[in-house]
C-alpha cells in the first residue's frame, strides 16, 4: 500500500513489469512507461494495475476481447479520461493533470475507433489542422495577411502533401473528408495524428473495416511509418495477421487487467491467452 | 501560386458583390433615383449585413449557438454614441470621430463578449444560448436605468435619475427609459460600406488562417481537435470576441444614424432577426448572410409602402417559408447542380 501511494504522487520509479522492448531501443530511455495505472467509473474498475514500457521506436499492440479496456487505456494515455490511480511517463516526464491538448504537444498523437474526422473541411486542412501547433502565426498577421502568414502557409501546404503523399493520398488534398471511402477516412486519420509530429503515435483499430489486401498494406505504411520518423506506434487491433505480423511487443488485457505480455510467438502459446481471448482449446 | 484556392476565390466574389452593389447605389443615388425611405434604410441595412456577417461566424463557423448578438450590438450603439459626443472636442472631423466611435463601439462589444465568453465558452454543450440570451436582457435592463452625462466636471455615470446630478452646464447623453437623446447623425452609408468590407476581411481572412480551421475544427470534432493539441477556450473565445466586436461596431454605426436610439430597440427580436438572416442565407455562408440580411431587411421596410402595408408582416412570414422549403428542396438543388458544375466532394463513393 504504501509503494502505491508513492506512485501516486507522480515519483519515478522503476517500472516493475516485465520489459517487452526491441533490442534496439534497450539503450536508450523508453518513450513510455505506465505505472499501476487504473481508472474507476463509480463502482467499476474498467483498468486497473496497467504496467507497460514502450521502446523508442518499438510497435506494439494491445490486444483483448470485446469490453476489456483497450480503448480505455487510450483515453487514459491521451486524457481524456485522467486517471484514477498511477502514473504515465512519457519520455521521463509526468502527464498527471494535463489536458488533452498538452498531451499531445508533449507527444502523443491517436486515431479513433469510430473515426473522428473535420468532415466538412477539405482533406488538406484536416491535415493543416494537426500541423496547428508547429504554424507560429498569430491571429493578427492571419487577419492582415503578413508575409509571416504567407510563408507559413506555404509551408504547410507543403508539409501536407508530404505526409498525404505516405498514403498515396496527395491528389485527395481538395476533395471533402467526410465524402472519402472508409479506408481512406482511416488513413487520413493516421496523417492528421502524425502531421502533429508525434514521439508516440496510438491507432485504434487502423484496419477495421479494411479487406486483406488493404490490411496488407496498411502494415507495409506502419513500419514504413516508424521506420522513416523514427517514432513508437501502440495499436489496438482485433486483426490478428496484422498484430502478429507486426508488432514487436504485445499486451493482452481482459476485464481491465495484463493477463499476458510478450512477443507474438509467446502470446500465441501462452494458455491464459488462449483460454481468455481466443477461447478454450478443445 | 499556380491556381487560386477556392476558398479565396469565394472571398474575392464576395468583395466584388459588395462593392457592386455599393456602386450601383451609388450611381442610383447620385441620379436622384432612389426614394427618401429606400435612403433610410441603407445604413441600417449595412449594420444587419455586418450583424449577420459576424454572427454567423459563432454560429456557422463555430457552431455556437448564441441568442444575444443584439446585446452586443446594443453596448456599441450606447458606448459608440457616448464616445462620439465626448470626443467632439478632440475630433472635430465628423468621418474621423465616426471611425474612432465604431472602435469604442468594438472594444465594448469585445469586453461583453470577453465577460460572457470566458466562463461560458468553458462548458460544453448548449449554456452559451442560454447565457447569451440572459445578456441580452440583462443589457437592455442596465442600459433601461442607466443615467451618463458630461459637464465641466467630467464624466456622470448614475443608476438613477435621483442620484445623476449634472452641472446646468452639462450635456446628457444616456436618459434611462428614454435612451440616448440628442445624437449628432455622424452615419454614412459609405461608412457602412467601409464597416462591411472591414467585416469580410476579419472574418474571411480569419476563416482561412491556422486560427479559422482551429475553430472549424472545434465545430466539427471537439474530441479530435483536442486530440491534435487545439486549445479549446483559445479558439472559442477567440471567435466569440471577435464576433462580438464586429456586432459592437455595427451598433455604433446604428446608434449614430439616428438622433435618437432606445434600449429596447436591442432585444430579443433583433438578435433573433439576426439570427434568421443567418439560418436562412445557410451556416457557414458569409454570402448567404450578406444577401439574406440585405434582401429580408429591405423587403418588409419596402412593403410598408405599398398599399398592402397591412400584410406586410404576413407577406414577410410567407417569402420565409418559401425560402426555407426551396433551400431544403432536393429537385430544386439536384436543378441548380445541373446549372451551377457540380462542386468538389464527390470522391469515388467506395
Amino acid at each position: 500500500m504504501a509503494e502505491k501511494k508513492q506512485f501516486q504522487k507522480g515519483k519515478m520509479v522503476p517500472v516493475p513489469s516485465v520489459s517487452i522492448i526491441p533490442e534496439r531501443d534497450l539503450g536508450k530511455s523508453p518513450i513510455l512507461e505506465c505505472s499501476h495505472l487504473g481508472i474507476d467509473f463509480g463502482g467499476l474498475t474498467a483498468v486497473n494495475e496497467f504496467n507497460i514500457t514502450v521502446g523508442r521506436t518499438e510497435i506494439a499492440g494491445l490486444i483483448g476481447p470485446n469490453g476489456a479496456g483497450k480503448t480505455t487505456v487510450f483515453n487514459l494515455l491521451t486524457k481524456v479520461y485522467q486517471p484514477t490511480r498511477g502514473t504515465i511517463l512519457l519520455d521521463g516526464l509526468d502527464t498527471h493533470g494535463k489536458t488533452p491538448a498538452q498531451v499531445n504537444r508533449m507527444g502523443i498523437a491517436r486515431t479513433f475507433q469510430n473515426i473522428r474526422l473535420f468532415s466538412n473541411l477539405t482533406v488538406e486542412d484536416n491535415v493543416k489542422i494537426g500541423l496547428h501547433n508547429q504554424e507560429k502565426y498569430s491571429m493578427f498577421s492571419g487577419i492582415l495577411r503578413l508575409p509571416k502568414y504567407w510563408r507559413q502557409e506555404r509551408a504547410a501546404h507543403e508539409r501536407a502533401l508530404e505526409l498525404l503523399s505516405i498514403f498515396d493520398m496527395q491528389d485527395l488534398a481538395g476533395h471533402q473528408a467526410g465524402s472519402l471511402p472508409y479506408g481512406a477516412q482511416r488513413r487520413l486519420e493516421i496523417v492528421r495524428a502524425l502531421a502533429t509530429n508525434p514521439s508516440l503515435l496510438l491507432l485504434d483499430e487502423p484496419a477495421a473495416g479494411m479487406n486483406p489486401s488493404e490490411t496488407a498494406e496498411l502494415m507495409e505504411n506502419i513500419v514504413k511509418i516508424r521506420d522513416t520518423f523514427q517514432i513508437a506506434i501502440m495499436l489496438i487491433e482485433h486483426d490478428m495477421s496484422l498484430v502478429m505480423g507486426i508488432c514487436e511487443g504485445i499486451c493482452v488485457l481482459n476485464f481491465g487487467q495484463i493477463i499476458a505480455k510478450g512477443t507474438a510467438e509467446e502470446i500465441q502459446s501462452n494458455p491464459t491467452v488462449i483460454e481468455a481471448y481466443l477461447g478454450k482449446q478443445q | 501560386m499556380k491556381k487560386i484556392n477556392k476558398n479565396s476565390l469565394n472571398g474575392f466574389i464576395n468583395y466584388g458583390i459588395v462593392i457592386a452593389a455599393f456602386a450601383v447605389i451609388q450611381l442610383l443615388l447620385g441620379m436622384g433615383r432612389l426614394s427618401n425611405s429606400l435612403q433610410s434604410l441603407l445604413v441600417p441595412a449595412c449594420c444587419y449585413i455586418v450583424m449577420a456577417v459576424s454572427l454567423n461566424l459563432t454560429v456557422g463557423i463555430l457552431g455556437e449557438l448564441s441568442l444575444g448578438h443584439g446585446g452586443f450590438m446594443s453596448l456599441g450603439a450606447f458606448s459608440g454614441i457616448t464616445a462620439s459626443i465626448l470626443l467632439q472636442g478632440a475630433i472635430p472631423m465628423a468621418p474621423a470621430r465616426l471611425a474612432a466611435s465604431m472602435a469604442v463601439g468594438a472594444v465594448f462589444g469585445a469586453l461583453g463578449g470577453v465577460i460572457v465568453g470566458v466562463p461560458v465558452l468553458r462548458l460544453q454543450g448548449d449554456y452559451l444560448a442560454i447565457v447569451t440570451l440572459a445578456f441580452g436582457q440583462i443589457i437592455q435592463n442596465i442600459i433601461m436605468v442607466l443615467y451618463v452625462g458630461v459637464d465641466s466636471r467630467g464624466i456622470h455615470l448614475a443608476a438613477s435619475k435621483e442620484r445623476f446630478d449634472l452641472a446646468a452646464d452639462g450635456t446628457a447623453i444616456i436618459k434611462g427609459p428614454m435612451g440616448a437623446v440628442g445624437v449628432t447623425k455622424l452615419a454614412s452609408f459609405t461608412a457602412g460600406f467601409v464597416l462591411i468590407m472591414i467585416t469580410l476581411l476579419v472574418v474571411q481572412n480569419l476563416v482561412n488562417s491556422r486560427s479559422g480551421r482551429a475553430i472549424m475544427a472545434l465545430r466539427d470534432n471537439r474530441i479530435a481537435a483536442e486530440s491534435v493539441g487545439i486549445n479549446t477556450t483559445k479558439y472559442k473565445l477567440m471567435a466569440f470576441v471577435t464576433s462580438a466586436a464586429l456586432a459592437g461596431a455595427a451598433g455604433a454605426l446604428w446608434g449614430l444614424n439616428y438622433s435618437s436610439t432606445v434600449a429596447s430597440k436591442f432585444n430579443f427580436n433583433t438578435s433573433i432577426l439576426v439570427l434568421v438572416f443567418v439560418v436562412l442565407g445557410g451556416l457557414g455562408s458569409i454570402r448567404g448572410s450578406i444577401i439574406a440580411a440585405a434582401l429580408l431587411y429591405i423587403l418588409p421596410e419596402t412593403l410598408r409602402a405599398w398599399d398592402i402595408a397591412e400584410y406586410r408582416m404576413l407577406i414577410y412570414a410567407i417569402i420565409l417559408i418559401l425560402v426555407m422549403l426551396a433551400t431544403n428542396n432536393e429537385r430544386l438543388k439536384i436543378l441548380v447542380g445541373r446549372v451551377i458544375p457540380k462542386r468538389k466532394g464527390a470522391a469515388g463513393n467506395g
